[in-house]
């Protein structure tokens, strides 16, 4: 099987702390995968270790079989959306335009670029707010503009950060049946703090509080619960139902 | 008016107003979006070390500052990558240290001290043909800068995270800021003084952001804001025999106070 993220044996230490510890992980990007566990376990971590905004104490993580900064342009991140410099004036269409951005570009975009992101805007249906104002969108259509600049990259893997944190529950399904829609073309990455939302739309879930156990998660057919959205599991529940294959964590894959 | 303009003080003076306003309207747009008004107040008040030891060494003053302000901005860029979590309290230490050293080393300079206050508050009055000249230069590398560059300076602000991944050196990019902003704070300096400079750096840009709806929109109208602002507090100062430097930051935080009200659009 190809895998085209390869994550072997990789700890993560800050300041002395072991934030993560025995890492193995593999990941095609036909899968939907779903990062959850508690907050302080080192989900966001591990997703920027993935894409190469932080460097391992030990292991390596292989993107498409490379150091993940080697081939940032084939990927694309949605970071979390904090709202912290929420006065920026900046138009839709201009947000979008940063995924056209390439090492070697200065100056303008061109017409081919601002045709991309349009299309993109249209693909996430947000063409009609392109002169608007970033900061005046609501999250739910905020997080969906940062996704159509994720797209303006034309990424094969795009990563997201709690894409559906600062949304409404209407909303946040509205952005994973996009999302859940993309997946047919390009990787999905997340991490999510809602553990329900995310099974009903991940293929594989991924378990992270300082160490990592793979779920796959079952189809309709296993688990009926996962059928309706509103329905509710805690993690422990999660993890027991699953098939899941828990190695330790030293283990080698 | 027109009578103001025969003298030659008065031209130079409304030239250096004219400059100091695009200076500031742009680079005080990026040191907003970027909130790094800290770091350019730090860089202000610290370049006074670089006024004392070029007074000490009998250099000009303005160059002494100029390379002082790129040795302070060095250091904060350097220590801004390290993700220093004190980093502000390290901006104050290098602020003060700055000031201090450069009234030490008036002190020592032998002689007639020159007014301390000029380099404080300003002295637009007597700016010189040479630091127009010096001011205009600078002007024109940060609007270089800002033309190449303006794509990777939105996305770096913005979100220096995803500009990483789309292959700008967000690193280099934003000492190249840092250092730009110290050029810009000294050139400033000979105009409204450094303490001042802070205020003519982030009330037109601050009040510009309510009213566009894009960066560059943002640098003209701060532009525009800051010549309105040099132009009606210099011919207060003219009128009424105050500080021109002053009168400039008074009439900018007039206007600021009066457009609280407004909702931004």
């Amino acid at each position: 099987m190809h895998y085209d993220i390869e994550i072997n044996n990789l700890s993560f230490n800050y300041e002395g702390t072991d934030v993560l510890e025995g890492i193995n992980l593999r990941y095609a990007k036909e899968e939907f995968l779903a990062i959850i566990g508690p907050n302080g376990g080192g989900k966001s971590t591990l997703l920027k270790l993935m894409i190469g905004l932080l460097e391992p104490s030990c292991g390596e993580v292989l993107l498409f079989g490379q150091k993940p900064l080697h081939v940032s342009s084939q990927i694309a991140y949605v970071p979390q959306d904090t709202m912290a410099n929420k006065d920026f004036p900046i138009s839709v269409l201009d947000v979008v335009l940063m995924g056209r951005l390439s090492p070697k570009s200065t100056g303008r975009y061109s017409k081919e670029d601002k045709q991309i992101a349009r299309s993109m805007l249209a693909h996430v249906g947000m063409s009609d707010f392109e002169t608007h104002k970033i900061h005046a969108l609501s999250g739910g259509q905020r997080q969906r503009v940062f996704i159509a600049r994720a797209l303006a990259c034309e990424a094969k893997i795009i990563f997201l950060d709690e894409p559906t944190a600062s949304i409404d529950t209407a909303g946040q399904i509205a952005v994973f049946e996009l999302l859940k829609e993309l997946n047919r073309h390009i990787g999905i990455v997340l991490i999510s703090h809602d553990v329900n939302v995310a099974l009903n739309y991940a293929t594989k879930v991924a378990h992270v509080n300082k160490t990592l156990y793979m779920h796959d998660v079952p189809s309709a057919h296993d688990f009926k619960l996962f059928q309706n959205p509103k329905a509710h599991v805690c993690d422990i529940e999660l993890i027991s139902a699953t098939r899941c294959n828990h190695l330790h964590p030293k283990q080698n894959l | 008016m027109s009578d103001i303009l025969h003298f030659e003080f008065m031209q130079y003076a409304l030239y250096a107003a004219l400059i100091v306003s695009f200076i500031c309207g742009i680079i005080g747009t990026l040191i907003v979006i970027n909130r790094m008004v800290f770091i350019a107040g730090g860089i202000a008040h610290g370049s006074y070390g670089g006024i004392g030891l070029a007074l000490f060494l009998g250099i000009s003053p303005l160059l002494g500052a100029s390379l002082f302000a790129l040795v302070l901005g060095g250091i904060m860029a350097y220590l801004t990558h390290r993700n220093n979590t004190r980093l502000d309290s390290l901006i104050g230490v290098l602020w003060a240290f700055g000031m201090a050293f450069g009234i030490i080393m008036t002190d020592l300079t032998p002689g007639y001290n020159v007014d301390l206050m000029s380099y404080l508050f300003g002295a637009i009055l007597s700016v010189s043909l040479e630091d127009l000249y010096g001011m205009g230069s600078i002007l024109a590398l940060i609007l270089v800068f800002v033309l190449v560059f303006y794509r990777q300076l939105i996305a770096m602000s913005f979100d220096a995270k995803f500009a990483k991944l789309r292959g700008v050196n967000t690193e280099l990019l934003y000492t190249l800021l840092i250092l730009i902003v110290a050029l810009s704070v000294v050139m400033s300096i000979r105009a409204v003084g450094l303490i001042l400079v802070i205020a003519l750096l982030t009330i037109p840009p601050y009040i510009a952001e309510k009213f566009t709806a894009s960066i560059a929109g943002m640098m003209t109208l701060s532009s525009f804001l800051a010549l309105v602002f040099c132009g009606i507090g210099l011919l207060l100062s003219y009128h009424f025999n105050l500080s021109a430097g002053a009168s400039i930051i008074l009439v900018a935080t007039s206007v600021f106070l009066l457009q609280l009200p407004f909702k931004k659009r």
